[in-house]
């Protein structure tokens, strides 16, 4: 086997195992920074500053006792969490975290640091996170419990609602990149106006960054979107009847969203990998950097902010974020055929 | 061009058998103790009167349906914006008759209510 | 090559047949989406990515998840409505079936008709992506149509509005 075949496949896994670490690396996140939000300290008896809580959870749910409600759907009950966790990890797949690499020398070519670069990269993601939807939905429907129904329904409705302003968001950035592939959208961004300021596209599309964070953090339903979890009126909204691993399933899931859409964030408008000071071959520590910092504002976002209400959340979808999103894309469009 | 696509279908491979293979290991590890008070569905613990899956509001499927039109213009939009920049004015005005047309269509949404949820 | 398409080509009849031999409408409708997800990947074996990426966008995450709440909607515990004649439903089930063995028919005959072989499909310009060609043939040759359709989208919003309105 050729070495550089070896190294893709080395590639693939590195970031299934690496998106995987990082959901763990959220949690306990998610739990120190509400903490000190909160002027607690959050967990700190497993293991120095708490960073063995993400093994101590797993081993907890791992180890507790599976529940189906008898008069649940077997089959879609057991499927609903598979199928959440497959589109989380599958939309990844289309998202580069790096520039090249030959491993100081090792490879006879530079392997690019990414699962795969396709020619319509933006769809295919946006197709797969039109997926997710299934698995709330089916988990909803499936446990036959009141409040699992109620809450999958009205995160799918949210979710499509959403979904449109997501997409829109995007559709802007395409009219600067004139491609639909990531890669070709980061490189892009490299270089710098006036030889300062970074060439990102938040610079020229600030409207277009707000619209996507918005319409991302509801299409992952977290706070103040987090309807169908909604723990004060829908108990725990479609994962009530979920217990054991099929719970973490979902949890997992909802994390790992959360990275996707803050990678895609990066990609699109932050530059990805690339940034001043370091050099090419250290583009991921740029990479992560903004990656972390969106994620700490999603954090800070769910501890800082109350819950809409749900008429609240449909009128503002629909009455103005489509509309100013639909507004963006033309006067986008005016601007690159103005100055394009 | 085939080629390209391999990679994204070993990741979900991948995803899937992740998954499959935890669900798997857990249900060997995990107890399993049967009771048939722990199986009923969850209603803050008195007992339920009827099935969950019932009828519900007819909104769930005007934003159903809104999505599938609006989901459709998007998609439309796609193509359109990777050529805005050869295609220049007749591209833009070709685009502002088509969402002209379809903010028609929103604006009676919005004159009917559609988009009002309570 | 041929083998990943007769591949798929037996998943998407099987699971096209599983669609309509289901008892349980959700299992059903999952059937159809997993049969969309596999004709996107026939259109990838194709090259014509673009496609299947909106197959997936448009069928797979909006069209289908449209039936998927039409299906929990509706009640489908009761039975059949006991006035409707069962007769008719055979009659219609009859005419339906025959329009759609006589569309196969005149496919078949029209696929082995001898033809002059005219020229073969233009291939794809090397560097010209999937995407731009189809932007081209949609905004510049097939302008009319393009527009069209938004009237068509137009009408299902109303008609979609009016039948789940009510009056005040």
């Amino acid at each position: 086997m050729d070495l550089v075949y070896i190294a893709h496949i080395g590639v693939i896994l590195f970031t299934f195992f690496m998106l995987l670490n990082s959901a763990a690396v959220l949690v306990l996140m998610e739990r120190k920074v509400a903490a000190f939000l909160q002027q607690r300290l959050g967990p700190n008896r497993t293991g120095p500053w708490g960073t063995l809580q993400p093994v101590a959870d797993i081993l907890k749910l791992l180890f507790k006792e599976e529940l189906r409600p008898l008069a649940a759907d077997r089959w879609l009950f057991a499927l609903a969490p598979i199928l959440s966790v497959t589109a989380a990890f599958s939309a990844f797949a289309v998202v580069p975290w790096g520039g090249t690499t030959t491993l100081f020398g090792l490879l006879p070519e530079p392997v690019p640091l990414r699962v795969a670069d396709v020619n319509v990269g933006i769809l295919v993601l946006f197709a797969i996170t039109s997926m997710g939807i299934y698995g709330i939905v089916l988990a909803g429907w499936s446990s036959n419990s009141k409040y699992s129904l109620l809450g999958g329904l009205r995160s799918s409705a949210q979710m499509i609602s959403y979904e449109l302003s997501y997409g829109l968001a995007l559709g802007a950035v395409l009219l600067l990149g004139n491609s639909l592939s990531l890669t070709d959208i980061v490189n892009q961004q490299s270089g710098y106006w006036f030889g300062v300021i970074p060439r990102w596209f938040i610079f020229i599309q600030p409207l277009g960054f707000v619209i996507y964070m918005i319409a991302g953090i509801a299409e992952t339903n977290r706070a103040p979107f987090d309807f169908p979890e909604a723990e004060q009126e829908l108990v725990a909204g479609y994962h009530t009847e979920y217990s054991s691993f099929r719970f973490a399933l979902f949890f997992l899931a909802e994390y790992v969203n959360m990275v996707t859409v803050s990678a895609v964030a990066t990609t699109l408008f932050l530059g990805g990998w690339h940034g001043p000071f370091l050099p090419e071959w250290l583009g991921w520590l740029w990479w992560l950097a903004k990656l972390f910092a969106l994620l700490f504002f999603y954090i800070w976002m769910r501890w800082t902010l109350p819950r809409y209400r749900y008429d609240q959340l449909m009128h503002f979808g629909w009455k103005v974020l489509l509309p100013v999103a639909v507004i963006n894309l033309l006067l986008t469009a005016a601007a690159v055929l103005y100055w394009g | 061009m085939l080629d390209a696509y391999v990679p994204i279908l070993i990741f979900i491979l991948v995803a899937i058998g992740f998954a499959i293979a935890l669900l798997w290991f857990a249900w060997a590890v995990s107890p399993s103790k049967f009771n048939r008070v722990k199986l009923e569905p969850y209603e803050c613990g008195i007992e339920p009167l009827t099935d969950a899956r019932d009828r519900y509001s007819i909104r769930y499927y005007l934003v159903a349906m809104l999505f599938v039109i609006f989901d459709i213009e998007t998609v439309f939009l796609y193509p359109w914006a990777v050529i805005m920049d050869e295609l220049l004015l007749f591209g833009l005005v070709e685009m502002m008759v088509f969402l002209g047309i379809l903010i028609v269509g929103y604006a009676y949404a919005w004159r009917k209510g559609a988009l009002e949820w309570a | 090559m041929t083998i990943a398409f007769y591949t798929l080509a037996a998943f998407i009849l099987a699971l096209g047949v599983l669609v309509v031999s289901t008892k349980n409408t959700v299992h059903a409708v999952l059937f159809l989406v997993a049969n969309f997800l596999c004709v996107a990947m026939l259109y990838v074996l194709l090259q014509a990515e673009f496609l299947a990426v909106i197959q997936v966008l448009v069928y797979a995450g909006g069209i289908v998840v449209l039936y998927l709440f039409v299906v929990m909607l509706v009640n489908l515990k009761r039975g059949p409505e006991t006035h409707v004649d069962p007769r008719r439903r055979d009659r219609m089930g009859l005419l339906i079936g025959g329009a759609v063995l006589a569309e196969f028919v005149a496919i078949l005959l029209y696929g082995f008709a001898p033809r002059a072989t005219g020229a073969a499909p233009a291939a794809a310009a090397p560097g010209v992506g999937n995407v731009e060609q189809v932007g081209w043939s949609l905004y510049v040759d097939y302008l009319v149509p393009f527009e069209v359709a938004s009237i068509l989208l137009l009408v299902a919003m109303i008609g979609a509005i009016v039948l789940a309105k009510k009056e005040p």
